[in-house]
């Protein structure tokens, strides 16, 4: 391979890497008032390198010493995460002027995050993975405290950075173990050896190192008992920061961890299978009992977002084909359901200040009906009821898990999302019935309202586009298999 | 049979409806004039569409008719598929007459965001008429579930005092059923690779998995219908509801939970349904002598009428496993007939709740003094959940208690006392409220039913004894279809009979 094919693979990753520095020059030089002009280029960054992720041919191409890997399944997955990322980031730019966030660096980091994701989803090394981890957390810690007179967000940047630390850590330390018991870094090296070798009796050494490095990924997605984090960070990072954490990132780190299960550890399913079993059943049930209790509409997300990550890694548990279409359908619809619902909490203003407590919503059907109607359908959604968005995700996930014979994990899964049915109701319960408090302030802006009814409009009309989305869905998640 | 899609039209004509409310702008009370406007015009044409079904409908065939089939997610065998049947074809019907006289009934009650109201009625239409008209089972559920979301919101908004409670239970019971339910869609949907009804209704099921599978239908159908111990969330619902929810509830809603059983664990499952048949008698026979007495001690009309709800879907259940061509007929007839009667009872309630804001049955009395009209009527419907010859409810009762006695004579004789106690319940509840001194003082003025009230209740009466006095209509479009299950039912069972002897 010379250098000039591997960049033309990686050309997308390249494009927002220079882009992105380019923007810190031009932000240099211009200062803070430059901000809302670096922010709309980025989006458009974001948006040319969704454009490049999809005219790049579908194959399964390797670059850079089999480092870094394009397929349909990175580039679903890249589309999807640039698609969160923009969409935050608009959220994101009112709130900003308004609140106080003045730094240029703002989108910039969001851009470099960006890339770091591409990068993970995109790494076919382990040593190409933990880069693509760390350009996204670093960037990521900068975020959750981007707001650094303010206590709540210094403390949830501070969390979030020495618990991320140590979750890298132990991802490295899994990652040390397996490439010294199996002798390589490398995916294909990896499979290749696990597939030779005697399937009961992989060594020790690889197991404990595998156990270590779905504990460092269970904690970039979130899941029990890894999820301790959320919930600060949510609360204290100021809500597009939040936003954005809840969908690209999740996303990112969701691909990844279904990459690495199933294309380098695709042999040694049964030793994994029955731990991702247990954070699934663990974050199902999780999820779904803590955030009744929560009074904070940040915080219930938080939790809102473990339980979907339990979902999700249903699909994972499954190990098949159909799981791995289920994790991106999935993953898709919690794109839009999530990106909707933080637009709304968005709104959720009061004599310019934000409220972030749920009692907040009572009587927003009278005093905003639009947002009402969007938000409960988003909250329908969430609990899974059909015909919505979120209904085709659980059944999808589901089906795999039937599939692989997973029946406890189906019906508790199930049942756990009768759990969370309760707390979604809720907010449909605070919106609807009871009497209204002052509206809020109106209006809420351009960008929040087109992105709010455009999301609400995809999550109640899924069932229209749901077959086109599920065949690609199915194209990418079955490059996984066919190696 | 690529024809005129009419089943299609029938489900999402009111989504047009919809659509023409959310574009009418104006001050709130020209929104609330068309808006109603609106949802009882969609629903009467609606109406009428759905009557060409049964003008059409080929009584001579057991096969599904209207049939209407497009790939949706070809790769899961997944389609949109529609048909009805003679089992389903009633209740298609049903759901469309209901709507618009909800709607009459809704009229002045509804005083307040009327707008969501007329949606929330005509969205609901829509899930009900889809739910008996789906052919694959992935869309019957999406409907099935669907239903949730308006009557939620119909409960919560516009009920009475404990709504938000009430709301919340009734949501919560039916999910809990149903992701049971689909717990075992997603069994069906692997063993057999698809989810269409037809093929899935040809497709033999393994006998070890019928157990579970039968279990997960009836955790889900149970609680719709409901059966006895989960009925709980019934009389809060019905309670609470505003007049035209419960109609809606008491009339189609109820009888999605009969029309799963009839539909699929019975055919589906014939292994399975064969082996839980006492378990079905015995909680319809509970369901009909508990919930009878019950309702004897209630003071609230309308938890009466829910009660009693309760106790004629026991007769529903008892047809339906049976298993014989009078029973599952007398079942069906059964939930059409209580789909007409409770509707319309409900309706009687609303009569007076609309003039004196109460339910309590001792507020009432002596009302036949002032309101002939109204004692004639509710009479009627009464005598027909009472099931007197001549109205609907004896024809139902009477074919389910002849079927009872064909296949165990006690279940039958238990059943039997269920009529008596319902003759009890009734007569009690009409005595106090309709009979006796008119002393309350705010009832001497009260006014007879009024022309929109009329006209809300002349085609349920109709109804009543149409069905009463000439049923061979109905029964003869089921006649095909119920002969058909059953050949397919004795097959299965006969099968699996002699796979067994030849295992020993």
């Amino acid at each position: 391979m010379n250098l000039a094919a591997d960049i033309s693979i990686a050309w997308p990753e390249i494009f927002v890497a220079v882009t992105a520095m380019l923007l810190l020059i031009f932000g240099v030089f211009q200062g803070n008032q430059s901000a809302r002009l670096i922010s709309w280029l980025t989006v458009g960054v974001m948006f040319i390198a969704a454009v490049l992720v999809l005219s790049s041919h579908s194959g399964r191409t390797v670059a850079f010493n089999d480092l870094f890997v394009v397929d349909a399944f990175a580039n679903f997955a890249k589309v999807l995460l640039l698609l969160g990322a923009a969409l935050t980031l608009i959220l994101a730019m009112p709130f900003n002027a308004r609140e106080g966030i003045p730094q240029f660096e703002f989108p910039v980091l969001v851009l470099f995050a960006v890339l770091g994701m591409m990068m993970m989803v995109s790494a076919n090394d382990l040593i190409s993975l933990y880069l693509g981890i760390e350009l996204q957390s670093l960037s990521l810690y900068v975020l959750a405290a981007i707001r650094r007179d303010a206590l709540r967000s210094a403390e949830a940047g501070l969390k979030y950075f020495v618990l991320g630390a140590l979750s890298s850590g132990i991802l490295l330390y899994g990652m040390s173990l397996v490439y010294g018991f199996a002798g390589s870094t490398g995916f294909d090296n990896l499979a290749a050896v696990f597939a030779a070798g005697d399937h009961d009796g992989a060594p020790i050494g690889v197991i404990v190192g595998l156990v270590f490095i779905i504990a460092g990924l269970a904690f970039k997605v979130s899941a029990v008992p890894f999820h301790m984090w959320t919930p600060d960070v949510y609360e204290g990072a100021p809500t597009p920061i939040t936003a954005f954490f809840a969908v690209a990132p999740k996303i990112a780190a969701m691909a990844l961890f279904v990459r690495v299960m199933l294309e380098p550890f695709g042999d040694l399913f049964e030793q994994w299978q029955q731990v991702i079993w247990f954070i699934s059943l663990a974050s199902m049930t999780l999820g779904a009992f803590a955030a009744i209790n929560q009074t904070n509409i940040k915080r219930l997300m938080a939790y809102s977002s473990i339980g979907h990550m339990g979902f999700v890694l249903v699909g994972l548990a499954a190990g098949n084909e159909t799981g791995a279409q289920g994790v991106l359908l999935y993953l898709t619809v919690y794109l839009f359901m999530n990106v909707g619902t933080f637009a709304c909490i968005l709104a959720m203003r009061r004599q310019g200040r934000m409220v972030e407590d749920i009692d907040q919503l009572a009587g927003l059907s009278r005093t905003s009906p639009k947002m009402a109607l969007a938000l409960a359908i988003f909250m329908f959604s969430m609990a899974g009821i059909p015909p919505l968005a979120g209904f085709f995700g659980k059944y999808y996930v589901f089906l795999a898990a039937i599939q692989a014979e997973l029946y406890t994990l189906a019906v508790v899964g199930l049942l756990a999302s009768v759990v969370s049915a309760f707390y979604y109701l809720r907010i449909v319960k605070l919106m609807y019935f009871d009497e209204p408090l002052d509206a809020f302030d109106q209006p809420v802006g351009k960008e929040i309202s087109t992105i709010v009814i455009g999301t609400s409009a995809v999550t109640a009309l899924f069932i229209l586009v749901l077959w086109p989305v599920l065949g690609s869905a199915a194209i990418a998640a079955a490059t996984l298999f066919a190696v | 049979m690529e024809s005129f899609p009419v089943l299609s039209l029938t489900t999402f004509l009111p989504l047009v409806g919809v659509l023409f409310i959310l574009i009418v702008r104006g001050d709130e009370e020209t929104v609330a004039r068309n808006a109603r406007g609106a949802a009882l015009w969609t629903s009467i044409g609606t109406f009428f569409v759905s009557i060409f079904l049964w003008i059409n409908f080929d009584t001579s065939t057991a096969d599904f008719q209207f049939v209407e089939k497009h790939e949706w997610i070809p790769a899961f065998n997944i389609s949109y598929h529609l048909g009805v049947d003679g089992i389903s074809m009633f209740f298609v019907l049903l759901s469309t007459a209901l709507t618009p006289l909800c709607v009459l009934a809704s009229w002045k009650a509804i005083k307040t965001r009327v707008r969501e109201y007329m949606i929330a009625f005509l969205i609901l239409e829509t899930m009900m008429i889809g739910t008996f008209a789906a052919l694959d089972f992935l869309l019957f559920y999406i409907f099935f579930e669907g239903v949730l979301i308006p009557m939620f919101i119909i409960i919560g908004v516009w009920g009475g005092e404990r709504r938000v409670y009430s709301a919340f239970k009734f949501f919560l019971f039916t999910l809990a059923g149903s992701v049971l339910l689909l717990a075992a869609i997603l069994v069906l949907h692997f063993q057999a690779g698809t989810t269409d009804i037809p093929t899935l209704l040809a497709f033999q099921v393994p006998a070890e998995m019928q157990l579970w599978i039968w279990l997960a239908f009836f955790a889900s159908f149970a609680v719709k219908l409901p059966m006895w111990p989960v009925h709980t969330w019934l009389p809060d619902a019905h309670v609470e509801a505003p007049t035209a929810g419960s109609v809606i509830l008491a009339g189609v809603l109820l009888k999605m939970g009969g029309y799963g059983f009839l539909r699929f664990s019975l055919p589906m499952l014939p292994l399975a349904s064969d082996q839980f048949t006492p378990l079905i008698y015995t909680l319809s026979v509970i369901a009909i002598i508990y919930t009878s007495l019950v309702a004897l001690a209630q003071e609230d009309m309308k938890k009466l009428i829910a009660y009693s709800s309760v106790a004629h879907m026991g007769f529903v259940t008892i047809g339906i496993f049976t298993a014989t061509q009078q029973g599952i007929q007398g079942g069906i007839f059964q939930m059409l007939s209580h789909g007409v009667i409770s509707a319309a009872l409900f309706l009687c309630v609303g009569v007076v709740y609309d003039r004196i804001h109460s339910r309590e049955i001792s507020r009432y009395g002596g009302l036949v003094e002032r309101m002939p009209k109204y004692a004639l009527v509710f009479m009627v419907f009464m005598l027909g959940s009472v099931g007197l010859p001549g109205t609907s409810g004896f024809i139902g009762e009477f074919m389910v208690l002849i079927g009872a006695f064909q296949d165990n004579t006690w279940v039958a004789l238990l059943a039997t006392t269920g009529i008596i106690l319902g003759a009890a319940y009734m007569l009690y509840l009409y005595r106090r409220v309709i009979f006796g001194k008119l002393e309350k003082a705010d009832l001497k003025n009260i006014l007879d039913l009024e022309p929109r009230e009329i006209a809300i209740f002349t085609p349920l009466l109709v109804l009543v004894l149409w069905m009463g006095l000439w049923p061979q209509p109905f029964l003869d479009v089921m006649d095909v279809s119920v002969s058909n299950l059953l050949q397919n039912y004795q097959t299965a069972l006969n099968a699996a009979d002699a796979i067994t002897v030849v295992g020993r």
